[in-house]
Order: structure tokens, then C-alpha cells, then sequence
């Protein structure tokens, strides 16, 4: 595929994917009375107030009960409603981590499982609000895709998929406004990673609001040192797309990974496991939150602090290049 | 089935559930025998199940929450005809389905249960989606009094009456004991009567081992409009086995083989006086 080759001026400035996500389920449900979300306490953050008030039959409101968000959402998703069960990341995949595994995913209830406001998007609200364990529990779990959309593009078609799979999946989302990151590439797929930028000295496998970064720093290495790197869009954690990650292998060139959630378990681990299996021999390196106790500070700033940046991963790109600052 | 029927059914069914306990050496001997009764009713007097078509979308629904009593389901399912009862003969054994908890694997079951609390916030959804596409179906489920502590009953039991769900029926197995001892030493839940009607649901109490009392309470539609049901079933852990009847040690008890004898024996006898 050729991709357009865009600056970041081009880049066209949308908006936060949990509002998409809101936007597109209002458009399903217009259309199919069986969308069903719902919701504990949480329309507002989940931008689905607009959605409430035009398909009052359509939201099902179990209070700040996450526990029993899930177990009702089984039973609606069991008796053939497309259930949308929409809660802060944070509180969804732990507080309810039995349910997503016994009533979700083990008794295969088709229920899409929204994680909004997810990874470090509360910022400043701390360790409590934060969701960086949501791809490692949830990846040991049988029967469960995971997906982090990277923008807006990418979280419409995710959420038009995740309709019409009838299948267990989590949609995880952040509150940030994300740009198009390459209007070019409009294909989408559950399970295939999405390429927004190409190169050929190595390549930056990002997911999620971590995406935006990989793209700038690939951008910063193109024009201070004449490096370009292939930038993927690995939205679905779950199942990992293993035939891209063998044709990156192939060409021997580094390979960093970038995520919102912490070192352990997540989508740097799950690629590190294939590689490694595969004999791949490619420098690499895997940048997240450290498994300590996380710095305070807004997103962008718990970002910067451990090289979730532009400046952070394109330097993780020169150490392995062997490039002199 | 003629009421005499269904009381032969009743001591029929335990004698299948202890010979596959037996067999297995493995299983929940206690809680299956306090439930066994209210199963029997449910699924020949009550439930509008067809074991030949069980996922026609207007059945009524069954969601086992006390899935620790898997071998009072099963032996209920194989005996209204979900599948031969040979089947049980794999009963925990390796790659059998028949495992020591419900699962969809076997049909006629609803939901993979077992991890305690987690039937009843189902059956809520079960019983919204019902309301929403108008259908006439009802909602059952079966809790057992030592999973009340679960803290997800409690979340449902308020979202149930919120809603209005006078579709859903809980039942209570209320044997009064589980694995460490007494509910009411470990975990106290008396009052349950006065708790679910604070939370807004209609009550009533009966002999969880008297058919007909339990067959009046399930099959006369709902308790009082716009209100879930809940039926407070009192029962006798291991009931219907002198030896085993309220004795701690037969939560999960196997009989020996001369236990096993003594009990079908008991179960004959009390038969012919049927």
C-alpha cells in the first residue's frame, strides 16, 4: 500500500473517540431497536446523555453497580440485544472482572464492554482512575478481543464492527480529541494492525492515544535524521495481528512498541512473546507506564514523564539505531 | 404427571443425584437434595421449556445461581429429556461436559454459572429485555441463602424492583447452612423477608419441600403488580437422607459405598409410601 505522505500541519484535528463511540451507536440504534447501552452512572462521561434523551428505551441505567452493569448487559445480550456496556475503564475491567469473565466472555454473551475514559485519560484523578492493568487481565481471558482505537476513523468502524460481530469484545477509549491520523488508509478490520505511516529503517507498533505520539516522533526522526519508520495502528490487542508482526520481522529492523497501560502484560509483552518464538532477532524495545507508582500529573504529562512523546519514543529510536544524539 | 407422580419424581431424582455423586466421587450431595424439590416443580409443573427446541427466544428462563447444585440440574434436564441420562456416567470425568458446575455445554442450560451472585444481575437483564419486546415469558432463577452475602445480589434486588420487574422470580433454597456452618454463624442473613420487601419486592414464604406449596406460589403469576417476585423456599440441607439431613459435613460430602446402599434404600422406602 501507498500511503500520501502528510505533515502533522495536515493532519485533520477530530474529536475525543469516546464522543465518536457515542455518535455512531446513536446512528445504529436509530436503526436497530436491539442497541441496547448501558450505562452505571456514567452517560455523561460517556457522552451518551444526547443518546439517552432520543432512545429512552434504548439506555438501561443500573446506577454506580458495575458489578451488576455486566451481569444485566449478559442478560440482555442472552435474550438477543446488542448490549453496549459503557463504563470508566477503570471501574469495567476490574470491578467487574468476574462478570467479564464468567457472564461475558465464558458464557459467550455477546456483549461489547466500553472502556471509556481509559488509561491515564483522569489524569490528575490518580491511581484509582486509572486503567493500565485493562489489557492484561482481559488478554488472559479466553473469548475476549480487546480493541483501542487510535481515532476517530478507526473508532467508527470499531464500534459498527463490534455491533455486528455477536461476539465478546472490549472497545477501549480515551477522552483526548485525536486527529486523522492518515486519511489515506481507510481500511479497517478487527485483528489486522492498521499502517498510518511507512518507512523502511524500523517500526513503531503503537495502540490506542498512543498512536498520535508514534506518528509524531516518526515524523521528528524523518527530519532531523532522514530516518523513516513504519508506524502501525495495532488497535486489536486481542487477537494479535501475528501475519504483520512476521512481515515486520523479515527486514531485521528495530521494533519499538508504545502503549497507555503499564510494561506488564500488555501489547509490548503480547509482541515480545510472538518475536521472540518467531526467532526474530530485531532490536526492540517496549515503552509504557513502569510498574511503580505512577507519577501525578495530567495525561500529557504522565505521558512525558516516562517517554509516552514524541521526544521520548523517537529518542528510544536513536538508542536502537545506534543514532548519535 | 399426576401429583402422586410428581412425588415418586422427587425421590426418583435424589436417588439419581446421590448414584452420580457416588459415581463421581465428587459433588455438592447437600445443597442438591435442599433444592431438588423446587427443581422437580419447576421443570414439570412450571417452566415453558421444550428440551427438543430449548433456544426458542419466547422459553422461559431458568439461570441456576446456586450452580454448586449442577447435579440436582442435571439429573432434572436428563429426566425431562435434554439429554439421555447416560451422559451423567462422565460426570467430572475428563473432557465430559457434565462438569461440577452449569454450563451451556449441556442443553438446557442457560448461563455458565457457579462463581456465587452472579444469576440474579442476568436474570435482570433477561427479564428488562423481556418487558422491552412485550413478551410473556418468565424469568427464574435459584440462589442459595449462603451466597447472599454476595454483594452483586444486592446491586440486582435493587435494580430489579427500580425497573419493575414482576416478571422475575427468586427462588431462596433456604437450608440455612453452608460450608464452614450455620448462615447465621458465619454470615448473618436473617430477615430476609423484611430486607427484600425494604427493597421493594413482593415475598412469600413456603415449605421448599411441599410441591404443592411450592407449585401455588410459582404458578399463580406474579406476587403484586410492578414488583419482582422472591419466594423464600425453607428446606433441609441433604433432606430426603436421615444421616445426611442438616449434618455440615454433607455440603460436599461422597458417600461410602454403605452409605450409598442406606441411602437408596431410605429413598425405596419412603417411595412405597407414596
Amino acid at each position: 500500500m501507498e500511503l500520501d505522505i502528510i505533515e502533522e500541519k495536515d493532519l485533520k484535528m477530530g474529536k475525543a473517540n469516546q464522543e465518536v463511540f457515542a455518535e455512531t451507536l446513536e446512528g445504529l440504534a436509530a436503526a436497530d431497536r436491539d442497541i441496547i447501552a448501558v450505562t452505571s452512572d456514567s452517560r455523561g462521561s460517556g457522552k451518551l446523555v444526547p443518546f439517552g434523551r432520543k432512545f429512552p428505551s434504548q439506555i438501561v441505567e443500573v446506577g454506580i453497580a458495575e458489578q451488576n452493569l455486566v451481569g444485566v448487559a449478559a442478560g440482555l445480550a442472552s435474550a438477543g440485544k446488542k448490549a453496549f456496556a459503557v463504563s470508566p475503564a477503570c471501574f469495567l475491567t476490574a470491578r467487574s472482572l468476574e462478570q467479564i469473565k464468567n457472564d461475558i466472555a465464558y458464557s459467550d454473551n455477546p456483549v461489547t464492554l466500553v472502556g471509556i475514559s481509559a488509561g491515564v485519560s483522569y489524569g490528575a484523578l490518580g491511581t484509582t482512575h486509572h486503567s493500565l492493568h485493562d489489557f492484561a487481565v482481559l488478554r488472559a481471558i479466553n473469548n475476549m478481543m480487546i480493541v483501542a482505537p487510535a481515532d476517530n476513523f478507526e473508532t467508527e468502524q470499531a464500534v459498527r464492527f463490534a455491533a455486528a460481530l455477536n461476539k465478546p469484545v472490549y472497545l477501549r477509549f480515551g477522552k483526548k480529541a485525536m486527529p486523522f491520523l492518515n486519511e489515506s488508509n481507510q481500511e479497517f478490520e478487527f485483528g489486522k494492525g492498521r499502517i498510518v505511516r511507512e518507512g523502511d529503517d524500523l517500526t513503531i507498533i503503537a495502540t490506542g492515544e498512543t498512536v498520535y505520539p508514534a506518528w509524531q516522533a516518526a515524523k521528528l526522526l524523518e527530519d532531523t535524521h532522514g530516518v523513516r519508520a513504519t508506524v502501525v495502528s495495532m488497535h486489536t490487542v486481542k487477537p494479535l495481528d501475528t501475519e504483520l508482526l512476521d512481515t515486520i520481522i523479515s527486514g531485521g529492523k528495530p521494533i519499538i512498541t508504545v502503549e497507555e497501560h503499564m510494561v506488564n502484560g500488555g501489547l509490548g509483552e503480547a509482541c515480545a512473546s510472538h518475536l521472540f518464538q518467531k526467532g526474530a532477532r530485531n532490536p526492540f524495545q517496549l515503552i509504557g507506564i513502569p510498574d511503580e507508582y505512577t507519577v501525578t500529573g495530567s495525561q500529557v504529562e504522565i505521558f512525558n514523564h516516562y517517554g509516552i512523546s514524541q521526544e521520548g519514543i523517537a529518542n528510544q529510536a536513536k538508542v536502537l539505531l545506534k543514532i548519535n544524539q | 404427571m399426576t401429583d402422586r407422580e410428581l412425588k415418586l419424581k422427587s425421590v426418583l431424582l435424589r436417588k439419581n443425584l446421590l448414584k452420580y455423586i457416588y459415581k463421581a466421587k465428587a459433588g455438592h450431595t447437600g445443597g442438591s437434595l435442599s433444592c431438588i424439590d423446587i427443581l422437580n416443580v419447576l421443570y414439570n409443573r412450571v417452566l415453558k421449556v421444550d428440551p427438543a427446541n430449548f433456544r426458542t427466544p419466547d422459553r422461559d428462563r431458568y439461570i441456576q445461581s446456586k450452580g454448586h447444585s449442577v447435579e440436582a440440574l442435571f439429573v432434572t434436564l436428563a429426566d425431562r429429556g435434554f439429554f439421555p441420562e447416560s451422559d451423567l456416567e462422565t460426570l467430572c470425568q475428563y473432557q465430559s461436559h457434565y462438569i461440577g458446575h452449569p454450563t451451556r455445554k449441556v442443553n438446557g442450560v442457560e448461563q455458565n454459572t457457579g462463581a456465587l451472585g452472579h444469576g440474579l444481575p442476568i436474570c435482570v437483564g433477561e427479564a428488562i429485555a423481556a418487558k422491552l419486546d412485550n413478551k410473556e415469558h418468565r424469568i427464574f432463577t435459584l440462589l442459595g441463602d449462603g451466597e447472599l452475602p454476595e454483594g452483586s445480589n444486592w446491586e440486582a434486588i435493587l435494580s430489579a424492583a427500580h425497573y419493575k420487574l414482576d416478571n422475575l422470580y427468586a427462588v431462596l433454597d433456604n437450608n440455612k447452612q453452608q460450608i464452614t456452618g450455620s448462615n447465621s454463624e458465619v454470615m448473618n442473613t436473617d430477615s430476609v423477608r423484611e430486607k427484600l420487601e425494604a427493597f421493594g419486592w413482593a415475598v412469600k414464604e413456603v415449605d421448599g419441600h411441599n410441591l404443592e406449596e411450592l407449585e401455588t406460589a410459582l404458578n399463580n403469576g406474579q406476587f403484586e403488580k410492578g414488583k419482582p417476585n422472591f419466594i423464600i423456599a425453607h428446606t433441609t440441607k441433604g433432606k430426603g437422607v436421615s444421616y445426611m439431613e442438616g449434618v455440615i459435613k454433607w455440603h460436599h460430602g461422597v458417600p461410602s459405598a454403605e452409605q450409598f446402599e442406606l441411602a437408596q434404600k431410605e429413598l425405596d422406602e419412603a417411595g412405597a409410601l407414596i
